[in-house]
């Protein structure tokens, strides 16, 4: 895949960056009220979940059902060490691991299959998750889910007030999407993009396709428990609807409506979602109706994602009319 | 030292024996033909000895080492590269991407998350090469969707010499092409040096001939005639097989 980003930085482009770094390093100054400061982390905490799979299903070709599993592992791990009484380094690192090992287990089983056979086995894996967080009550908490009392103090920095935490959730936000940015352009992002494109001419040429596979797994893994660790810290809730079905296809909406094997699209993606979700449903109580009708709407007019196809409708747009001279066919 | 034993090969679909105990030996540095007629098995062939398909029976040596249970993979490193007959790049990608991907199937590179690819001079030195040697450097960036069959073909080609292999197994490098074309192909695999062992399965018997040693009758599976290029032509199964006389 070639990159445009080297040649293409242009002024307008360099000065989009900018307007939207400024945008979001001043979020708690224009948005004000703490309720939508809040939202705007989840915005950024399911960006990170979002571009996590978009690993698997953008870049690997690989589509999960269940990777609301993870983030919930995560979450509850941390949740459960911290009822328990043990510090946040240690709940947090507990909660890495655990997501880490969850993802191997799903890799393993799902990996055995790609296209539906991997789809129904990630949904399947999920589902189980979902179960345990649902029935095992003893551990668990069931129905009730798990409350934790505090928010991390990294640094000696409280998190505790909506502005701090967003700026703590924003920090994990860049490192997660300068981290995908690299892979992306890495040698093994290469080597990913060429397992979902042509597998057995990658095994030809002496790539090790499962292995290959089994490593983005764990990477998309490992952001998925990060995103489910700001999710329990940012609500210092969580409960098994967390792990649902639902909460798998939302966020599989967010990448493909955005805009699969894409760095923006995903976060495009989790913006709308959670708009819909935490704003306009405070004026609509049909939410779920409106977000119907956006997906319909991206998918009938950009079936390639939101981003991409603003990217192509724009120019088009700035393009000059071809004098009869058709462009060169797909 | 053969450098390509195939021993005893036998592959079953079902009830369908592809391919029948096939022996070959191939020497160091020699251009074998395999012909045979449509379903004679020459692409099931390959796909054993590549390792894309385990045989039933039989045995596969590079080198003298006996590499039947090795994995395809591995095979690639131990010098063994095939084109395809049905064309199988990377269809997203510029072609210097899909040679790219050619040679860092063989690079520790691969592994790597972290350093950009773009800005691998020693890998895009050796893309680079492996282009101009087909004749396509001045297309280098193009998408491969933007490409004509003909070059698709050469890609191919590319990709498969990019990896230097010692073993180079061509699956019909010719269907398809104009006469032009398979002009220029024949001249490229004329030109690649003798430490490269070639195999080249051909349907058409007429565009590969020149290029062949020794050649290799294929027939439901079975080896029907072997020897060299005159000695298949004059044989009477030769003319058996492919006129039905």
């Amino acid at each position: 895949m070639s990159a445009p980003g080297m040649t293409g930085v242009t002024v307008p482009r360099a000065a989009a960056v900018g307007i939207a770094l400024v945008g979001l390093a001043t979020v708690p100054l224009w948005v004000g009220n703490s309720y939508y400061v809040d939202v705007a982390s989840q915005i950024l905490l399911f960006a990170v979940f979002a571009l996590a799979l978009n690993v698997l299903v953008g870049y690997g070709g690989l589509v999960s059902l269940g990777h609301a599993g993870l983030f919930a592992v995560s979450g509850y791990t941390a949740g459960l060490m911290l009822q328990a009484g043990h510090g946040h380094a240690a709940a947090d690192l507990a909660a890495v691991l655990v997501t880490l090992a969850a993802s191997a287990v799903f890799a393993v089983l799902a990996l055995r299959s790609t296209g539906i056979g991997f789809l129904m086995i990630t949904l399947a894996l999920g589902q189980i998750l979902w179960g345990i967080a649902y029935r095992w009550a003893d551990l668990t908490n069931g129905d009730n889910g798990v409350n934790i009392s505090t928010r991390p103090a990294p640094f000696g920095i409280s998190l505790a007030d909506a502005p701090s935490f967003y700026y703590a959730t924003l920090a994990v936000f860049f490192l997660a999407l300068a981290t995908m940015a690299a892979f992306v352009r890495s040698p093994f992002g290469a080597s990913l993009r060429g397992t979902r494109d042509q597998a057995r001419r990658m095994t030809a040429l002496g790539y090790n396709v499962w292995l290959i596979r089994f490593l983005a797994f764990l990477f998309s893994g490992f952001w998925s428990g990060i995103a489910g660790l700001l999710y329990v810290y940012n609500k210092q809730f969580i409960s098994p609807q967390v792990a649902a079905l639902q909460s798998s296809a939302e966020v599989l909406l967010m990448v493909i409506s955005g805009g699969t094997a894409t760095l923006l699209g995903p976060i495009a993606g989790a913006a709308i979602v959670v708009i819909m979700k935490y704003v306009v449903s405070a004026y609509v109580v049909r939410w779920n109706l409106v977000l119907g009708v956006i997906f319909v709407a991206i998918i009938s007019f950009m079936p390639e994602g939101l981003v991409p196809g603003s990217v192509r409708l724009w120019r088009r747009l700035r393009a000059p009319r071809p004098a009869g001279k058709p462009g060169a066919p797909p | 030292m053969t450098a390509l034993a195939v021993t005893g090969l036998t592959k079953s679909f079902g009830g369908l024996r592809v391919t029948n105990g096939v022996d070959l030996a191939i020497a160091p540095g020699e251009r074998r033909l395999i012909i045979g007629p449509n379903g004679a098995g020459k692409t099931t062939l390959f796909n054993l000895i590549t390792g894309e398909m385990a045989p039933d029976a039989g045995s596969i040596a590079l080198f003298g080492q006996d590499i039947t249970r090795t994995p395809c993979r591995r095979r690639a490193h131990l010098g063994m590269a095939r084109t395809y007959q049905i064309i199988t790049l990377f269809p997203r990608d510029t072609i210097l991407r899909n040679v790219t991907l050619a040679l860092l199937g063989l690079s520790g590179l691969r592994w790597n998350p972290l350093i950009d690819l773009d800005r691998q001079h020693e890998l895009a030195r050796h893309a680079d090469e492996a282009l101009a040697r087909v004749g396509l450097r001045h297309i280098a960036d193009r998408p491969l969707t933007e490409t004509s069959y003909g070059e698709r073909r050469r890609v191919e080609i590319a990709m498969a010499m990019a990896q230097s292999p010692k073993v180079l197994l061509l699956d019909e490098p010719f269907a398809g092409l104009s006469i032009d074309e398979r002009r220029d192909v024949q001249q490229l695999l004329a030109a690649i040096p003798r430490d490269v062992t070639m195999v080249m399965i051909e349907h058409n018997m007429d565009v590969a001939l020149d290029l062949a040693d020794r050649i290799t009758l294929l027939h439901f599976g079975e080896v029907i005639v072997e020897g060299t290029r005159a000695e298949v032509v004059a044989d009477p199964r030769t003319r058996e097989v492919y006129l039905g006389e």
